[in-house]
């Protein structure tokens, strides 16, 4: 259609369907129960997506109350409006409105910890500069009054310009119709007064507001002021125009002198809070109870230090016991349901299909979730109850000699269940140079897909002698997890030497006071952390699955002799399938490292899934994909290359142990780290050097094995 | 105020101290500021981990965790036992 038949609709008659009436940014230090405060409020009414371009986690959630419906933006934490971190960036942008695809706010719900004013008036104090409706919620005042400390709620009002504050206890819902209500009203709320703690800079940033080219908030320009001219306020600085500009400089150098502006702020603004203080808080002597006897002795270095090592060990022994079952029971359920897909619908690609294609896709996502749902749920309680800062703190030294630091200690050990939960939990990292090199050496640990392999390989092919009180399988199994922990510590130390080569990042971890994790939090996080697997990293895996499904389906043998076993028709189809064939033609790659087709095409199969090696060396050797190992590994024992030597001599195996304990073939980790890193660049880059070490790796081992 | 070379990294465990002065041009020593580490604030030595390092401090009645080359940029007037 030509231009003039547009139709021009007037902005201010266009409704837009609003699904909510405001927007509430809940702000607070890290750990001041801010997330625990807003799944009360918004319930399961939320929704868990990414800011753009970062891997930093937005959470939204509704609040519906009387006719009004408010959305809620629960902010990572954050200690003050000059931001340290790409968290705290976060969080700061989105308060100023500068957010891409996140509304400027109508209103602030600040969340203060009553057992730590400190901190929490702080922050609080430049909240109220930005001059927007506000509301405090006061949460732990039971923890608090139960140490002895009783806090003026009225006082700190008064301290922080009229902004009214809401004492809640999240645990049993005590004080949140009142906070509902008020959040509800906000919007309507006056902005409290201004607090001025240092009129200087009050009066530069007014002074230099008037001058701006464009209009800019006071808290904006005062952050300016003291936070100078950096990239991440690029986009204001050019609002204040070339005059203003020079002036900031020169304000600046005033204010300053010499000194650092934040420490000079941070100074300055602390003992404000120092006297707030002593005027809201009145502190009786603490009742020492079993509570603070216990965090006592665990805080002695060797106490501590041991009782981290009980906690990891309860951890990692009931992701192994009690996933163990749940596995086999999906694993059962899935190949039950695949026969009986075969028995309904007959033999045909499209029963295949379903059968081995989608309902083993299916289950090989589905799999992980057991390990992935118990592990978090562990890590979820540690970190609500305060243990994880405390266990990063505690490992922090050691860590650190290898070029990482405490904060990578849970991922690390997380990673020997299973490398997909525990690059998940890389998430507590706020360094990006150290969280990445923490990816990169996770898929290195035993992960439980590894020891179908290895006891299938050891089993067969290292024989049972003692060596003095210990068995020498026992040793060579041992050997593969300690090589496991050595290769990722390398990888780790050399990534931080060379392309996360950076400064030391700051280390400065606040270990809160242990307290008893919310079941509600605790289940819903749980809840968020499984579909988030499902959704992102599911989708990946499924495809993958169906894809391997068609290599090893298609083309299909029609002239297969009508007298052989069923085993051997599957062994002869598989031969010829483009899988079989890919193993023919990959041969001479894998030749040097003493592998026959059979094997190459096996591996190749268990790129997406390395688990699935065991039943491809099933199928390719004639025993049925569900043969015992016993079975299997006589097959194997037996299988001659056409010269008639034995294909799996002792340098062979342990070559193909070694490509086990390093080759990343499982794509659920792949997606992972595509997921968490927000890029291609380092799944891509760790496969290839996972898969490089690996081949080289065996190539050496059978080399120098067969010379 | 003579603080005798005390600083943070030189207190005892449960051992008291106000701060007197911050060597403040290390932008990780200005992040512990913003964190309260600040001249006038009382700290006490809460624990340390195996080997001394890093350190953790109670400040307002909150753990705050550093390591000993950051804890040596704050000086400290030790509060004596009893205060």
């Amino acid at each position: 259609m030509t231009k003039s038949t547009e139709i021009r609709i007037p902005a201010s008659e266009i409704t837009v369907a609003k699904r909510a009436d405001a927007t509430i940014a809940v702000v607070g230090n890290p750990n001041a129960g801010k997330s625990t405060l807003f799944n009360r409020l918004t319930g399961l009414k939320q929704r868990i997506g990414n800011y753009p371009g970062v891997t930093v986690e937005r959470h939204v959630g509704l609040l519906k109350h009387g006719d009004r419906t408010t959305e809620l933006i629960d902010l990572p934490g954050t200690h003050s409006l000059s931001a340290h971190s790409l968290e705290e960036q976060i969080a700061v942008d989105v308060i100023f409105g500068r957010m891409a695809g996140t509304p400027a706010p109508d209103g602030i719900l600040a969340v203060i910890d009553a057992t730590n004013l400190y901190q929490g008036l702080f922050l609080l104090q430049q909240l109220v500069e930005l001059g927007l409706p506000m509301v405090a919620a006061l949460t732990m005042g039971d923890a608090a009054e139960k140490s002895g400390v009783h806090v003026d709620t009225e006082k700190i009002s008064a301290a922080l310009g009229g902004t009214p504050v809401y004492r809640v206890v999240a645990t049993t819902g005590a004080g949140l119709d009142a906070l509902r209500d008020a959040i509800a009203h906000l919007p309507q709320l006056p902005p409290p007064q201004r607090v001025v703690i240092w009129p200087d800079l009050a009066e530069a940033a007014e002074k230099l507001a008037r001058h701006s080219q464009e209009p800019l908030r006071f808290a904006e320009v005062e952050r300016l002021l003291i936070d100078g001219e950096t990239a991440a306020n690029k986009a204001i600085v050019g609002k204040l125009g070339a005059a203003a500009r020079r002036e900031l400089s020169q304000l600046r150098e005033v204010l300053f002198l010499d000194e650092p502006p934040i420490a000079r702020d941070a100074r300055i603004r602390y003992r404000w809070v120092r006297g707030v203080i002593a005027d809201v808080q009145r502190a009786t002597p603490p009742f020492v109870g079993w509570r603070s006897r216990i965090t006592d002795f665990l805080n002695r270095p060797v106490p501590g230090t041991a009782g981290l090592f009980v906690v990891m060990a309860i951890v990692f022994q009931a992701v192994f016991a009690w996933a163990t079952p749940v596995m086999d029971l999906i694993d059962a359920a899935t190949s039950s349901l695949g026969s009986m897909i075969v028995e309904r619908f007959g033999e045909g690609a499209l029963s295949s299909l379903l059968a081995d294609g989608v309902v083993a896709g299916v289950g090989s996502v589905v799999i992980f979730l057991p390990q992935i749902l118990i592990l978090f749920l562990f890590i979820i309680l540690l970190e609500d109850s305060g243990y994880l800062a405390r266990a990063a703190y505690l490992m922090d030294r050691a860590m650190r000699s290898v070029g990482l630091s405490g904060q990578s200690i849970i991922p690390m050990i997380s990673s020997f269940a299973c490398a997909v939960p525990g690059i998940m939990a890389t998430r507590v990292i706020p360094n990006r140079r150290d969280r990445i090199a923490t990816i990169l050496a996770a898929p290195f640990m035993t992960c439980s897909a590894r020891l179908p392999i290895y006891a299938l390989l050891i089993a067969a092919f290292v024989p049972a002698t003692s060596v003095g009180f210990l068995n020498l399988q026992g040793l060579v199994l041992f050997g593969l997890y300690l090589f496991g922990i050595v290769a990722g510590i390398l990888t780790a130390l050399l990534m931080r030497k060379t392309a996360l080569r950076g400064p030391k990042p700051p280390f400065a971890l606040m270990l809160p006071e242990f307290r008893k994790p919310n079941l509600q939090t605790v289940l819903i996080q749980l809840l968020g952390r499984a579909k988030v697997f499902l959704r992102r990293a599911g989708t990946v895996i499924f495809m993958v699955a169906v894809v391997i499904w068609a290599l090893a389906y298609y083309p299909r043998a029609d002239d297969l002799p009508g007298d052989v076993d069923q085993n051997v028709a599957a062994a002869m189809q598989m031969e010829q399938s483009w899988l079989g064939r890919a193993g023919h033609v990959v041969e001479p790659v894998f030749a040097p490292l003493g592998w026959d087709w059979r094997i190459s095409s096996a591996v190749i199969a268990g790129f997406p899934a390395r688990e699935v090696v065991v039943a491809v060396l099933g199928t390719v050797y004639a025993v049925g994909d569900d043969a015992d190992e016993g079975t299997l590994s006589s097959r194997l024992k037996s299988a001659k290359k056409p010269d008639g030597s034995k294909v799996f001599t002792l340098p062979m195996v342990i070559g193909l142990l070694i490509f086990y304990a390093c080759c990343l073939q499982c794509v659920a980790t792949l997606a992972v780290i595509r997921r968490e890193t927000n890029s291609w660049r380092w799944p891509i880059f760790a496969w290839l050097y996972m898969t490089s070490i690996g081949y080289f790796g065996a190539l050496l081992a059978y080399q120098i094995g067969s010379a | 105020m003579a603080t005798n070379g005390s600083t943070l990294a030189t207190l005892k465990r449960g051992q008291k101290g106000i701060i007197q002065a911050i060597d403040a041009g290390d932008p990780q020593v200005q992040r512990l500021m913003v964190l309260g580490l600040v001249e006038g604030a009382e700290v006490e030595h809460a624990s340390s981990a195996i080997g001394g390092d890093p350190m953790e401090f109670r400040l307002f009645g909150c753990g705050i965790s550093l390591r000993q080359e950051h804890a040596r940029h704050f000086q400290v007037a030790p509060v004596a036992a009893g205060d």
